[in-house]
């Protein structure tokens, strides 16, 4: 009776033979890396870059220990951390600013583990170092230069549809109000905006000629979900300047961003040039072939400035008039996006004074050439510089021309990260030294190797054969548990540490139940082999009940729990469902081969079975 | 080896009035303590920063508590932890200043008294996270609540699933007194301490329950009392009861002495917590759900005959 169908058995050797291979990661231990990847989707990473930084490494006579592209970084290891750090100077030097040099560390899993996407355990900045910042993104800021920005639009369509207007007042946190002169121009105003300005709602105040016009909920909507996400951008930009290897940068919650650089230590950096606010500038380019000439030569003009240009031709130098004509804060939006022709382009849009300074600009200057400017951390770089080909009214801007579609995304992406939406507020802010990440994991193994240790020689001097089966299934439990959050490469913290030790205490629970059970029966005096069967029969219904009700609990902690909590939910959730699968088939599973096919059992191991005398 | 070598079922029941009354002081007792010197709150509650140094030699408190006073933030807190060279210093929130830019400073401080001092850890909380994290602690432990007596009113009884939410809040309320008594601090890992204790102890609930109803359809507990087939439920899962308890406890005890400091508050919720677990499950939960009435009725399904068909 107590025989397991091949199917069953087959399962547990599949279950087994995956938990091995994705636990395995984690017992190789990390090498340290140099990781290359670029800024710009123009900028590619490939074999030819590969060429170059080993042949940069070998002038300085450094051997890495090994190189791969992955995705779109260049990995390259090393045998050891002062390796590492020179190397990363010396690639720094041979490639210059267009690219992201991180100091890593990669898995020393062999490469057939690496392909089987087998990787070690994500740890937490608790347990590696680093720093985790929560910003909060402040909407009425947002929400205040939209309005600003729809005002100036009004402005500028009344004033090209030639009707005559009063003041624009803001009425309300989303209401503007535009007073006209008489019932005509209010129609005219009414008909002339509800074409152009299509999101926002209007009403009209026929007695006081007023036009109320108000913005759609959708649109508030919109406008904050794209605050966050440019400010994403944004920073996503500036993270890359601080090289860290695996930066997070999350939306949490409507209106949050969290931002997890592992390994960064100097938070004072970290944290100057997550505020910073970059800027962008237009200004005219110099293109006499004497002026460039003498620039070049060392000898620049006053008034003028020689700049990097970056494009996929490779760096180019620009002389530029130091006269910023318009700065990033006119412009709305940039989208990358196709010309006429079908090339690619990207669309620029400006607000009303922007607009206005644009068209005399463009009018003034037809066949010269204009560069879009960032200025960050007072370096400045040309984005892009195109020629003037005609006036252009009305905000709209088109730049095409010498782009592939990668380098507009690129180019619109910059010119959008000039500014941030709206301001950001770091409201949490938690820093771990990498020493104290090391005590953390080596204090929280020690504490679930002595915990597991103890019931192991608890459980087999009490149950004997029976206590050696459950240990088994406990550690079959552990492992399982640890592969499971290698492949989903969910974020282990300490608290996660805790769970999994809290687990394997949780889970030895429904062994116990077992095993006193099949005692039970035996004192009652049932033969062994219906004895085991009763025992796990019975005992299968309280481990559901009570598993259940403790996955309630996790469950609302993986909802309503934020950072150490959460950490701990995941963790724990998941140790639940491995130890019902554990606790109940493997340590069937191996009862059955051991006792299973005998046919006549009169004893198991089970440890003494005490009977009362009276019976 | 067997431990519980038990004769006759242990009359729990009738211990019902000592339990309650046991329960129901300390249960007061807790809340006075919790009313009364109310939780040591950590950073993450009130907002603020913590920072965490440690020097090459046992630091010298009082100077450090000199210098950061300097930069008149208000209430500083400057105490050791663990050992003489690692400090903790908690700083409060103070309207205006960038408290981003506070630990910095801070460092500057300690550097210029000892270039060796190093920086561990360093944790900011605005104050409007804060307010956040209590509602939403407050709404987990709510939906924990719900989400089991629906659980337990489906699979048994509701008289069964009341009483064992309300064994549970009293542990709950227990492990929060002790907080408050003794002041440790109460953080967000030792909130998921507590949570886990709910869902933990309720376990040892279902267990007896599970027992009680499995002993009602029994034949041969028919002629014996309520208060008698719970005795034997409580009787004949007690060795297990222990022998699990002190598997959890034994893991989480080895937390507690190998864990460090960053999980002594988790380890001690739960420690208080198994053990009050026990206790509460087999001494409160089961006389609660006698005194709520619960019958052999309410756990058979009367099986209706079956109408016959009309041809």
């Amino acid at each position: 009776m107590n025989r397991f169908p091949i199917w069953k058995y087959l399962v547990i050797a599949v279950v087994l033979i995956v938990s091995t291979i994705y636990t395995l990661p984690n017992f190789f231990g990390e090498t340290p890396a140099v990781q290359i990847s670029s800024t710009r989707q123009s900028v590619a990473v490939d074999t030819a870059l590969m060429s170059r930084v080993e042949s940069a490494l070998q002038q300085h006579g450094i051997k890495p220990a090994g190189l791969f592209l992955d995705g779109n970084s260049l990995k390259v290891r090393f045998n050891d951390p002062d390796t590492q750090i020179k190397a990363r100077d010396i690639i720094q030097q041979a490639l210059g600013d267009t690219y992201i040099i991180a100091l890593n560390l990669l898995a020393a899993s062999p490469e057939w583990l690496s392909r089987l996407h087998a990787n070690p355990m994500f740890l937490g900045l608790d347990l590696r170092g680093g720093v985790h910042f929560l910003l909060e993104v402040d909407m009425q800021a947002a929400v205040d230069k939209t309005m600003e920005r729809y005002a100036g639009d009004i402005r500028r369509e009344l004033k090209a549809g030639k009707v005559r207007y009063g003041a624009i007042k803001r009425t309300g946190n989303t209401a503007l109000e535009v007073q006209l002169r008489d019932q005509e121009t209010l129609n005219a105003a009414a008909d002339k905006l509800a074409r152009n300005l299509p999101s926002l709602t209007f009403s009209t105040d026929e007695q006081l000629f007023r036009l109320s016009l108000t913005l759609k909920p959708e649109e508030i909507t919109r406008i904050q979900s794209d605050a966050v996400s440019q400010n994403i951008t944004t920073l996503h930009n500036r993270v890359n300047e601080l090289g860290v290897a695996e930066p997070v940068i999350q939306q949490a919650g409507p209106s949050r961003i969290v931002v997890q650089l592992p390994g960064v230590q100097d938070t004072a950096k970290a944290k100057d040039i997550l505020g910073r606010t970059a800027t962008l500038q237009v200004r005219m380019v110099e293109d006499d072939p004497s002026r460039v000439a003498e620039a070049m030569a060392g000898n620049v003009p006053t008034g003028y400035e020689l700049l990097d240009e970056a494009s996929s031709q490779g760096i180019q130098k620009i002389l530029l008039k130091k006269d910023v004509e318009l700065t990033g804060d006119n412009i709305n939006s940039a989208q990358p996006g196709f010309d006429q022709n079908g090339g690619a382009s990207v669309d620029i849009g400006l607000d009303s004074t922007g607009a206005e300074i644009f068209r005399s600009l463009t009018a003034e200057n037809i066949g010269k050439r204009m560069a879009m400017v960032l200025v960050e951390k007072n370096k400045s770089e040309v984005v892009t510089a195109p020629v003037i080909r005609s006036e252009i009214g009305g905000g709209r801007v088109q730049i095409s021309g010498s782009m592939n579609p990668a380098e507009a995304n690129d180019v619109a992406l910059l010119l959008r990260a000039g500014s941030l939406a709206a301001p950001m507020n770091i409201i949490e802010e938690r820093t771990i030294g990498p020493s104290l990440g090391k005590e953390n994991i080596e204090k929280g193994f020690s504490a679930t190797l002595w915990g597991f240790a103890a019931i192991a020689v608890f459980m087999v001097l009490y149950y004997r054969v029976f206590g050696l089966i459950s240990v088994a299934s406990l550690g079959v439990n552990l492992f399982m548990l640890i592969a499971l959050l290698s492949m989903l490469q969910a974020t282990l913290t300490l608290p996660g540490i805790a769970a999994i030790a809290l687990t394997l205490g949780m889970a030895i629970d429904a062994n116990v139940l077992i095993n006193e059970r099949i005692r039970e029966e035996l004192r009652n005096g049932v033969p062994p082999q219906s004895a085991i069967q009763a025992g796990y029969g019975h005992a299968w219904a309280t481990i559901l009940d009570s598993n259940v009700t403790t996955l309630i609990a996790g469950i609302a902690l993986l909802i309503f729990g934020s950072g150490p909590v959460r950490g701990f939910a995941v963790v724990h959730c998941l140790g639940i469902l491995t130890s019902m699968f554990s606790a109940v088939l493997v340590s069937r599973g191996i009862v059955n081969l051991w006792y299973g096919r005998r046919r006549r059992l009169t004893a198991v191991s089970i440890g003494q079975v005490w009977k009362p005398e009276t019976k | 080896m067997e431990f519980f070598r038990i004769k006759r079922d242990i009359p729990f029941m009738s211990y019902g009035k000592l339990t309650t009354a046991i329960s129901l002081v300390t249960f007061i007792l807790a809340v006075f303590f919790l009313f009364s010197k109310g939780l040591n709150l950590s950073v993450e509650f009130t907002g603020g920063t913590v920072m965490e140094v440690q020097y090459r030699q046992p630091a010298n408190i009082a100077d450090i508590r000199h210098r950061v006073e300097t930069l008149k933030v208000g209430e500083v807190q400057v105490q050791s932890l663990g050992t003489s060279r690692d400090v903790l210093i908690r700083l409060p929130n103070k309207e205006g200043t960038s408290s981003a830019k506070l630990s910095e400073q801070v460092m500057s401080l300690l550097k210029a008294g000892d270039a060796g001092v190093q920086l561990r850890k360093v944790e900011f909380v605005g104050p409007s996270v804060g307010e956040e994290l209590v509602s939403s602690g407050l709404t987990a432990i709510l939906l924990v609540c719900i989400g089991i007596v629906i659980y337990l009113a489906l699979r048994f009884e509701w008289r069964l699933a009341v009483s064992a939410i309300i064994a549970n809040m009293h542990d709950v309320v227990i492990i929060i007194g002790c907080f408050a008594l003794f002041q440790w601090e109460f953080s967000l890992t030792v909130l998921a301490g507590v949570l886990a204790v709910l869902g933990y102890s309720v376990n040892e609930s279902v267990v007896v329950f599970d027992r009680i109803r499995e002993n009602f359809r029994k034949p041969g507990m028919r002629g014996r009392s309520t208060a008698e087939v719970i005795d034997n439920a409580i009787t004949s899962t007690i060795s297990r009861t222990m022998i699990t308890h002190g598997s959890t406890e034994t893991v989480v005890l080895a937390m507690l002495l190998f864990g460090g400091p960053a999980l002594h508050g988790f380890a001690m919720a739960l420690t208080i917590g198994i053990v009050f677990g026990i206790y509460s499950s087999v001494l409160v939960a089961s006389p609660l759900a006698l005194a709520l009435g619960v019958k052999r009725e309410h756990m058979i399904k009367i099986v209706k005959p079956k109408e016959e068909a009309v041809v």
